[in-house]
């Protein structure tokens, strides 16, 4: 009762602030995952007008297309309305559901949950999609007790988060961002439109404003790409060599920032070359554990000790043991990497990639900006001004989604540390609570007995090993049924959901029970080989006739393609119907000069019969008594209002998913008690708080001696020590040694898996061909195919949106239109695109705003008939093509049998990868088409709509 | 006076930001309802702003222009005076060109007459409607001053569009047209529009081209 009141006494205060009629509501915006700030004008209970918040850190007042149609959203006809469940003796997969009421859904659901807790809590599967509540997901699963939660990183960008956190302790995106606010050279690589959004939006407009120069690096022009002063057309999957070239010009040409390495980076470090032995390519260490460098005079001291002078080259010796600095041992990888190599893997001139390199490293050492800001660093040094390196970086999944994203992520984050750039004005900026020790130091639980019926796993589910011994394999096998931190992916720090249901229906590594999925559309858009994953999701046992995978929860607020294979469907509200809190504990909305949070609230009242997912997982806590959720058998929170307000990451550990508004009285920020009314607090606060650091404390944070101090009191980091940054990851090194059985802990037997480790965790950046490049494939599919994200839809959101659908609705396939002439082909044609794994139809459009041999479309346009409450006539559904049929889940040729196609250090999916040929369609329509499903929102056979926010009423 | 917006090419990233916040502002303001015919099966609705894309030159010289486009609100308006009824009108006021639908019969010569393509009818409610600017905000003094503006002006994630009076030589939106050398479409067919665009603007690379050149034949 508590939060039912208290929501009416918020909305009333805005009522007395109200003219004309409207009413005012701020919250946070959720048509994609950007997060901004927004304010829902309301007329009664109808939404009048959605606009950003001025204020807000994250969009300050502007808004995209996508969160104004969010009134369409709202009123989508796909919404579901009541809980479901597959009729007795249907087939899955057909959207034969019927209603039932809550009472019935929530007791099936605690029955097979509570069977499974008591047996063999690995039998749950929890994999949800883009969450905003992963903090609380991953609580609930890990006091549930199974290993196997993750959200969707695997198939997104897991790649940039962990090559990042595994170099600096931070990444784009949430972890950290461009400072275009000071940089005069911005360069661009691949697709990174929406993470975020509009804040990219802004920022870009800015750099343009003060004349900033912008290269995108991308097999295709558009979007931000159609401002870049230079378009870099690149070969998909070779970011990484050009990366490299760079690298090797910059450190001939003298262009690197040898202090800012020398006193920041563990390039001086010395690194023991003992081939053959258990030390190779470790750092030699202090008794106390510190690394040591060279000075030059000879002396082998502790890197503090050095205070930045170590030595960058040399060799050295001691007790016998041959010693080299770190950066030695790049130089000796990028010195292969000549722009001549370049050219050839990239497809890019070596001239452009020379200037390329050029121009960042004269901006950056040439032309430095010296901002009036005092600081003092972590040797004591007192420095009078502040100076940055004004070249800056972003990249998402353009590098990412590659099976060698990761190393080519490494080597995009050693760049920024040659260049000077990290944590300086003009080059990349963490984001709050960031930066955290390389990596940061949390790790999931390793060993089989960790996870026992009815306990709490004994550590968080997901985190970043730093050695084999942390992962969680017993011998060769995989703990995780995504086969995530096994040998095979290692470093799979956002888990590997695009392996579940291949893995889950295989019974490998073994059956599991329930499947829960939470907004991922795993049967449509966000899977692969599509129609394969859906059969998987249908297989049956050819013995007992039973389902592979025995149940399958779904928790969605449309009526997605997935919502057809459900056995349950639990109805999920929109983003404008709860309360909800984007949380430091989880992916937060920091900006460079301090932390941010803030909250969702509902605006307008729940549709029908629905209620929040969160909501929905915390009843179900409460029934099956989960510790941490209900003490001494009296449930601790009722709703997720509660538990944003009341839950810490420890008992008394004061702090919680807000940072703003702590403590009895509110007056506290990131670290105090609990408030029972903090929810009111940003409510009145138009839904944000935001603590803006000093300017001291502001820049080169990971050695800022005041930051790092403030940092220590308010619980972002452990220690007040210094974060040095990795240019060359040891943790990388210790898996390779893993691989020649020299590693004294865990170790694999099998041959693959020891050559995987051996070649592909390389200590310092490497290129190598995309896994799917063996020459088989190259032959017979000459051609790349990747997606572009339209900034109008995110996923399959867009599609059932009224207003949305109409600015994109079918896409074509765009191609050189060199390479169609080389084909015979012409514009407006049907092609067959084919892959290793099938083939499916489209119609060309020629477009020279694409590298010759790449060929794209727009994501996630296309829909399956019967679903989102679409007329089957559609465009979406008769027009739009869908490329994720036709990217392979698994590797090619025998290792096929073995690997699924990610990266094969941190399990990412490599859907950029894709090869293709194309050739004529004698088929003139969208092939394949699936059957169509039985709608549970019917469509409707609307002629004409004309909203009106006035006259009340659906 | 005349009110205008100029759009600055050299931001706008053709995110249709500007379209949609017209389309969801309008649909229930004073010129609405801005309306969907078969929104759920082949959609086909109205919008007073489209954004038009444009690709153009030879691989690897491609270059991709983004062009919102919405009522030019013209000088010489040709719209204005085809009109029968005189429901298309230009307020003397402020420049912006408005819709009497009191008074609109539907004839759809305006429609025909407008250079641009930016009127749209409205079958229902047999009318023509467009942009106006959203002088339902611009007047409603209900409204906190800085929402006063049009909608697709306040929305633009790029800060690409700016609202103000061209009449005006020293507001912002003249010193962008005269220091961008901003342009009207289509200036030869003589309907003076008050909308400008501004060109791109690239940014030249830093490095010389003797450097350059040198670095190549010593050491690449």
């Amino acid at each position: 009762m508590a939060t039912e009141s208290k929501l009416l006494t918020i909305n009333e205060e805005i009522k007395d602030e109200a003219t004309n009629g409207l009413r005012r509501v701020h919250t946070t915006c959720y048509m994609c995952a950007c997060r901004c700030g927004i304010e829902v004008t309301l007329e009664g209970d109808r939404i009048r007008f959605l606009s950003g918040i001025p204020e807000n850190p994250v969009n300050k007042g502007v808004w995209c297309a996508k969160g104004g149609a969010g009134i369409m959203t709202e009123y989508s006809p796909a919404r579901l309305s009541q809980p479901l469940m597959r009729e007795p003796g249907a087939p899955r997969g057909e959207g034969r559901l019927v209603p039932v009421d809550w009472e019935t859904a929530l007791n099936t659901v605690t029955e097979w949950l509570r069977e499974i807790r008591k047996t063999d809590p690995r039998r749950l599967a929890y994999f949800t999609g883009r969450d905003q509540m992963q903090a609380f997901n991953g609580y609930w699963a890990r006091q549930f007790g199974t290993p196997n939660w993750a959200a969707h990183g695997g198939f997104c960008s897991v790649n940039m988060a962990a090559g990042g956190m595994y170099s600096i302790g931070g990444s784009f995106w949430e972890f950290g961002w461009p400072d275009l606010e000071h940089a005069r050279w911005f360069m661009m690589f691949g697709v990174a439109e929406d993470h975020p959004s509009n804040p990219l939006k802004l920022a870009i407009s800015g750099l343009k404003e003060r004349g900033g120069r912008f290269i995108v690096v991308n097999p295709v022009k558009s979007g931000y790409g159609a401002l870049a002063d230079e378009w870099v057309p690149i070969r998909p999957g070779t970011d990484g060599a050009l990366i490299l070239a760079f690298m090797h010009v910059l450190i001939r040409e003298g262009l690197i920032d040898r202090e800012y390495l020398r006193h920041w980076t563990n390039a001086p470090a010395l690194v023991m070359r003992a081939p053959g032995t258990p030390r190779d390519g470790l750092f030699w260490r202090s008794p106390a554990g510190d690394m040591m460098v060279a000075l030059a005079d000879g002396r082998l001291v502790p890197y503090m000790e050095a205070r930045g002078e170590g030595m960058l080259e040399g060799e050295y010796t001691h007790d016998g043991i041959r010693l080299e600095p770190a950066f030695q041992l790049l130089w000796q990888e990028v010195q292969q990497a000549t722009p001549a190599w370049a050219q050839e893997v990239t497809g890019v001139p070596k001239r452009t990639i020379v200037r390329l390199a050029m121009e960042m490293g004269t901006v950056a050492q040439r032309h430095p900006i010296v901002l009036p800001i005092e600081w003092v660093d972590a040797y004591g040094t007192q420095h009078s001004v502040t100076v940055g390196r004004p070249v800056a970086f972003h990249a998402m999944r353009g590098l990412a989604a590659h099976t060698n994203g990761f190393q080519t992520i490494r080597g995009l984050f050693d760049l920024m540390m040659l260049l000077g750039t990290i944590d300086v004005p003009g080059g990349f900026l963490y984001k709050s609570p960031y930066p955290k020790p390389v990596p940061p130091p949390v790790k999931p639980a390793p060993n089989p007995d960790d996870y026992q019926p009815n306990q709490p796993a004994k550590a968080p589910l997901l985190g970043y090993p730093t050695t084999p011994d942390d992962l969680l394999v017993d011998g060769d096998e995989p703990i995780r049924i995504d086969e995530s931190y096994s040998w095979k992916y290692p470093l799979a720090a956002h888990g590997t959901i695009q392996n579940v249901i291949y893995n889950a229906a295989s019974q490998k590594p073994y059956a599991i029970d329930t499947l829960m999925i939470y907004m991922a559309n795993i049967a449509w858009n966000s899977t692969w080989n599509t129609l394969t994953t859906r059969d998987l999701l249908t297989a049956r046992d050819e013995t007992t006739g039973e389902y592979k995978i025995p149940h399958v929860v779904v928790f969605d607020t449309f009526d997605s393609e997935t919502v057809a294979y459900a056995d349950v469907v639990f109805p999920d509200t929109t983003y404008l119907e709860r309360w909800d809190a984007t949380s430091l504990q989880d992916r937060p909305i920091s900006e460079p000069d301090g932390p941010a949070d803030s909250i969702r609230q509902p605006a307008v009242p729940r549709y029908a019969d629905t209620r929040p997912t969160a909501d929905v997982l915390i009843e179900l806590a409460n029934r099956l008594q989960l510790p941490g959720f209900v003490e001494h058998g009296k449930p601790r929170y009722r709703t997720y209002a509660d538990f944003i307000q009341l839950w810490e990451t420890e008992p008394g550990s004061g702090v919680g998913l807000l940072a703003g508004f702590r403590g009895k009285h509110g007056d506290q920020m990131l670290v105090g008690e609990p408030n029972p009314r903090q929810l009111e607090a940003y409510a009145a606060h138009k839904a944000f708080w935001q603590y803006r650091l000093p300017d001291n404390i502001r820049y080169y944070r990971m050695a800022n001696q005041g930051y790092l101090n403030w940092a220590h009191q308010v619980k972002f980091i452990g220690q007040p020590s210094m974060i040095v940054l990795h240019l060359y990851s040891e943790p990388l090194q210790t898996f390779r040694l893993a691989g020649q059985g020299l590693w004294p802990g865990k170790k694999p037997t099998n041959p693959e898996l020891k050559e995987r480790l051996v070649r592909y965790f390389s200590p310092v950046p490497i290129w190598y061909a995309p896994l799917e490049d063996r020459a088989e494939e190259r032959n017979a599919y000459p051609l790349r195919i990747i997606t572009q994200r339209p900034m109008t839809h995110y996923h399959s959101w867009g599609s059932h949106n009224a207003w949305l659908r109409q600015l994109l609705n079918e896409n074509p396939l765009f191609m050189n239109p060199q390479k169609a002439r080389e084909l015979g082909l012409r514009d407006g044609q049907w092609v067959w695109i084919e892959s290793r794994i099938g083939r499916m139809t489209g119609r060309l459009r020629l477009s020279d705003a694409v590298e010759p041999d790449t060929v794209w479309t727009w994501n996630a346009i296309a829909k399956g008939p019967g679903s989102w409450a679409l007329d089957s006539e559609s465009p979406e559904v008769t027009r739009a093509i869908l490329i994720n049929h036709i990217i392979p889940d698994r590797m090619a040729g025998r290792e096929g049998d073995e690997f699924f196609n990610n990266d094969p250090v941190t399990g990412q999916a490599g859907w950029y990868d894709t090869r293709v040929r194309i050739y004529p369609s004698e088929i003139h329509e969208v092939w394949p088409r699936v059957a169509p499903r039985q709608p549970v929102a019917q469509p409707r056979a609307v002629q004409h709509m004309a909203y009106r926010a006035k006259g009340g009423g659906r | 006076m005349q009110l205008t917006i100029i759009t600055d090419l050299n931001k706008c990233v053709g995110c249709k930001s500007c379209q949609m916040s017209c389309k969801e502002h309008n649909t229930s303001g004073a010129f609405g309802p801005v309306p969907d015919e078969t929104p759920y099966q082949d959609p086909d609705g109205m919008w007073w702003n489209r954004i038009i894309t444009m690709e153009s030159g030879e691989y690897p010289n491609t270059s991709v222009l983004y062009l919102p486009k919405a009522c030019m609100h013209c000088y010489d308006a040709p719209c204005v005076p085809v009109c029968p009824t005189g429901a298309s009108y230009k307020r003397a006021d402020n420049g912006v060109v408005l819709i009497d639908y009191d008074t609109c019969i539907g004839c759809q010569l305006c429609m025909w007459a407008c250079p641009y393509g930016v009127r749209e009818f409205d079958e229902e409610e047999g009318v023509v409607k467009k942009c106006t600017l959203c002088i339902d905000r611009l007047e409603d003094e209900s409204l906190p001053p800085q929402e006063r503006q049009p909608a697709c002006v306040q929305s633009c994630p790029t800060h690409a569009r700016t609202f103000g009076d061209l009449d005006d030589p020293n507001s912002e939106v003249s010193r962008l047209v005269q220091e961008r050398q901003g342009f009207g479409l289509l200036p030869e067919l003589g309907a003076r529009p008050s909308v400008h665009y501004l060109p791109r603007r690239p940014a030249p690379s830093p490095v010389e081209r003797e450097e350059l050149e040198e670095a190549l034949k010593e050491r690449y």
